[in-house]
């Protein structure tokens, strides 16, 4: 049985000043993750304090949006949806939903690409497809 | 510095209630206060702590102390970590009595979502928006079961587990509470029943997850000499240990828990081994919970909770780890989606050979409760504590 998860559409995040440019971004069809200037080292949700080090500073870098899939769950709901955890490419495993897909072929490893859907109050919303 | 014997669990007290319609949340919190005082044998004017945590309705202990009509307080503590706080309370209930900042020390947990119709486990719920993480995971429709079953999904990635071994850890729970005349489920069910129940979020099913319950508990503790003048038998806090895990900035691993990190710290300073445990309460939201945790604490290795939990080496009587003999959140009851006081009640009831003798542990003189608060899928609190009978 092939099922689909266009039918949900996701409510809307309520951005805060220090992640408004993540979502205007997501308008431009870009994903953003934070960067350490100094260590380079990448975190997700992005924030201007580094998790990892003191030292440094946080740049928001957009993610290649190519990812795997780390770990997911079908939601037997009215409209069911798939939510995951996506490994991205550049390593923060992010949680997400897996749409345009079929729920029963869905495997943990399976490769998948950013796409973005709309909000109920037309955010894009980041989220992954079968790659 | 340790509070290795430096504190007692005097009372204990479960409301028999599973559907409060009548009462109000304040109402079971006084309730079970004066249940568990009057398990130990002390009144109101004795407790001079009082320890709760998201569940009592107001500002921390300012509206509980009111209405309970506690008066001599000059201790209080309200930290929240979840459904595993009240764990936490006994660890920092007996490091307030160690240093002498109180003597009696009270603890509450109560709630009515079920009489609040609440969908606990299967509704997303949108948080204040000031929490930082509410805008990276509502429009993803996370919701408490959904993020388990995550957790469950790696876990079977990783390690073979299937959805049998875990229906084995409900199993193991039904066994026990039909021996309990509170329990909501109350029917031995088999591993078909469980795994041919509908999926709530895949891999798990209905019969994986916990009830959905109103009621609450209490414990008192206090300084080991009030509780040896006591007329009940003496549960000792030997060890107790608290940790927090959390998504780290993307770097996830779901495979294991905080237990890993708070049951170490209890076991050492215990001074024992999960082997010497006689009886364990471990929180059990869902089955994937219960396997999670045992490994975590070391009761068998990581990977190999799918084994070790099957064919029933869960029950009381024939299992090797007798586990939650009420019949745990898995069946018995779950108050205020917050299933860790009645972990610590249970293992006070086995210490004290006041369990149902259908599932009494023998000789149970060493026992483990252990918590998880919060979601095992994002970010969660783990508290343990090893008891002893003295």
């Amino acid at each position: 049985m092939s099922e689909q998860t266009q039918a949900r559409v996701p409510p809307s995040p309520t951005p805060d000043p220090s992640t408004r440019v993540f979502w205007d971004a997501a308008r431009e069809g870009k994903l953003l993750i934070g960067r350490n200037t100094k260590t380079g080292k990448v975190h997700y949700p992005p924030r201007p304090i580094c998790p990892f080090d003191d030292e440094g500073e946080v740049e928001y870098v957009p993610a290649s949006g190519q990812g795997t899939i780390y770990t997911y769950s079908v939601m037997r709901a009215k409209q069911p949806y798939v939510i995951a955890y996506v490994e991205l490419a550049e390593g923060p495993r992010i949680m997400s939903n897996i749409v345009d897909c079929d729920f029963e072929a869905l495997k943990v490893g399976q490769p998948v690409r950013l796409t973005f859907v709309t909000s109920e109050g037309g955010q894009p919303i980041p989220m992954f497809t079968p790659a | 510095m340790s509070i290795r014997g430096k504190a007692c669990i005097a009372g204990s007290y479960e409301h028999p209630t599973r559907k409060a319609e009548d009462k109000s949340t304040a109402q079971l919190h006084a309730e079970v206060a004066l249940g568990a005082l009057r398990d130990a044998g002390l009144t109101r004017a004795d407790v001079d702590g009082y320890f709760c945590a998201g569940d009592a309705p107001g500002m921390g202990p300012l509206s509980m102390a009111d209405y309970i009509g506690l008066d001599r307080l000059r201790h209080v503590d309200a930290t929240d970590i979840g459904g595993s706080s009240y764990l936490l309370h006994v660890g920092h209930a007996a490091e307030a009595i160690a240093l002498g900042k109180c003597n009696v020390a009270l603890i509450t947990l109560a709630g009515r979502p079920r009489s609040e119709g609440m969908a606990t486990g299967t509704a997303p719920r949108a948080g204040n928006p000031n929490q930082p993480d509410v805008q990276f995971e509502y429009p993803y429709g996370a919701a408490v079961a959904n993020m388990y079953a995550m957790c469950a999904k790696r876990h079977m990635h990783e390690f073979g587990t299937t959805s049998e071994q875990l229906a084995w850890i409900k199993v193991a729970a039904s066994h026990h509470a039909q021996h309990n005349e509170h329990a909501m489920l109350r029917k031995v069910v088999t591993v078909e029943d469980v795994v041919n129940s509908p999926l709530v979020a895949d891999p798990l099913h209905r019969l994986d997850c916990c009830v959905i319950s109103d009621g609450g508990g209490a414990l008192v503790v206090t300084r080991p000499e009030i509780a040896r003048s006591l007329k009940r038998p003496v549960v000792s806090v030997r060890g107790a240990g608290e940790a927090v895990k959390h998504q780290m900035g993307g770097q996830l691993d779901l495979t294991y828990t905080g237990a890993r990190f708070s049951g170490a710290r209890a076991f050492e300073e215990a001074g024992v081994r999960p082997s010497d445990i006689k009886y364990a309460s471990i929180y059990d939201s869902f089955t994937i919970t219960v396997l999670l945790q045992l490994e975590d604490l070391g009761f068998c290795e990581k990977g190999q909770g799918g084994r070790f939990v099957a064919d029933g080496n869960l029950i009381s009587g024939t299992g090797k780890l007798p586990f939650n003999t009420d019949g745990g959140g898995l069946c018995n009851n779950h108050p205020a989606n917050r299933g860790g006081i009645t972990k610590v009640i249970e293992a006070v009831r086995q210490l004290r050979g006041e369990a149902h003798p259908a599932v009494q542990v023998k000789n149970c003189d060493l026992a483990l409760a252990h918590g998880t608060g919060g979601s095992l899928g994002t970010r969660h609190g783990s508290a343990t504590l090893v008891l002893e009978r003295e």
